[in-house]
């Protein structure tokens, strides 16, 4: 929520917020009808978790970019929230990695 | 001694010293739910095939908590959106429904882990399943209303999705080897749904606590300094809005993948 807002300009992202509160009811009933269809292969669920997240991620998008002002935040912030999604991306990267059959060690 | 930057932005950050310190500890709870999402991947990938249980928690009570969350993060920006606007008497009634969504999440979070610690599974002594919520409970026997299953994947992913009608089954006592709620130590599935929604709703109540502070003897600092109050209400509507943000992922997470 950026500092310099005026009552005006804060007056005039209402109608925003409220769009965005309505795009967040329609993502989460979207999301529990996604999950009743069933994408790609017969015993596979790969396409349902790539779709359930692909709309988790707009949704949090919309939270963050949003409601929490992200869109137009000051530069410290996003450097902090940089370091954070590098430390993140990191941790998902390792734990995938560390499932692939040639990385697992066996102990004897 | 005055505490500086509570309200103009400091010259070298260009922000108030609260709103730097909020994205800071934002910044590590991202690595918390982090790690325990991480968590959640290794022990989903990791587990035997048909043990991974589907269609466990209710869906439409996880769909409610969702939209309970999301209209309680719209009234969140819209009390300091009457702050900005001089509105006192709105902020107040749009905290005041931002509470009342807390606590009815927290009071449908309640009645779910009621339904888990009240669900029993019973491995019975030639191997075979019985599954369901207590009804009685003796030293003779248990009854159980649920269903009866030779393999755990029956219970775990039953064919087609659907487990058969639910009927009451007596077991006698002799015959049990084995019984158990779905409480944590269920299994790994139990324990990391209550180790994420636990946290999860710890957070939701902190989150309440300081909101509850600010709508009644916070509130106060309005009359003498309404443009830090304001920062005060943006902050703890920050944290509300991650709460918010990390159920965005637990709920299909949890209940519906």
């Amino acid at each position: 929520m950026s500092d310099q807002h005026t009552h005006h300009d804060v007056s005039k992202h209402v109608r925003g917020y409220l769009i965005i509160f309505a795009a967040l009811l329609v993502g989460t009933v979207l999301t529990v009808w996604a999950s009743y269809i069933h994408f790609g292969a017969k015993d596979s669920n790969t396409w349902n978790i790539v779709v359930a997240l692909i709309i988790a991620s707009t949704k949090a998008f919309l939270v963050a970019g949003y409601f929490m002002h992200l869109i137009s935040e000051k530069k410290l912030i996003y450097s902090i929230l940089a370091f954070t999604g590098f430390f993140v991306v990191g941790l998902m990267y390792l734990t995938i990695w560390s499932m692939e059959p040639a990385n697992i060690v066996h102990f004897k | 001694m005055e505490i500086p930057y509570t309200v103009k932005p400091r010259p070298d950050t260009g922000l108030y010293n609260a709103k730097l310190g909020i994205w800071l500890f934002l910044a590590s709870e991202v690595m918390l739910f982090g790690a325990l999402f991480s968590a959640y991947i290794l022990l989903r990938v990791g587990a035997a095939e048909g043990t991974w249980p589907k269609g466990l928690l209710n869906v439409p009570l996880g769909t409610i908590n969702t939209l309970v969350l999301i209209t309680s993060s719209i009234t969140v920006v819209m009390a300091w959106v009457s702050l900005k606007m001089n509105q006192f008497g709105k902020f107040r009634v749009y905290q005041a429904i931002t509470l009342l969504c807390a606590l009815g999440f927290l009071g449908i979070k309640s009645y779910e882990y009621k339904d888990k610690f009240t669900h029993y599974q019973i491995v019975k002594s030639d191997g075979t399943y019985v599954d369901g919520h207590m009804v009685e409970k003796t030293a003779d026997h248990v009854i159980l209303d649920g269903i009866e299953a030779k393999q755990l994947s029956e219970i775990n992913s039953p064919e087609h999705g659907k487990h058969p009608e639910h009927k009451h089954i007596t077991v006698p006592t002799s015959e049990i080897k084995k019984i158990g709620n779905y409480g944590p130590a269920h299994n790994t599935y139990m324990a990391i749904y209550f180790t994420l929604t636990g946290l999860h709703a710890l957070h939701v109540i902190g989150g309440a606590l300081v909101i509850a502070f600010l709508w009644g003897p916070g509130a106060k600092m309005w009359k003498t300094e309404p443009e830090r109050f304001t920062n005060r209400i943006e902050v703890s509507g920050l944290f509300w809005h991650f709460v918010d943000l990390v159920w965005i992922f637990l709920f299909p997470v949890l209940y519906l993948l």
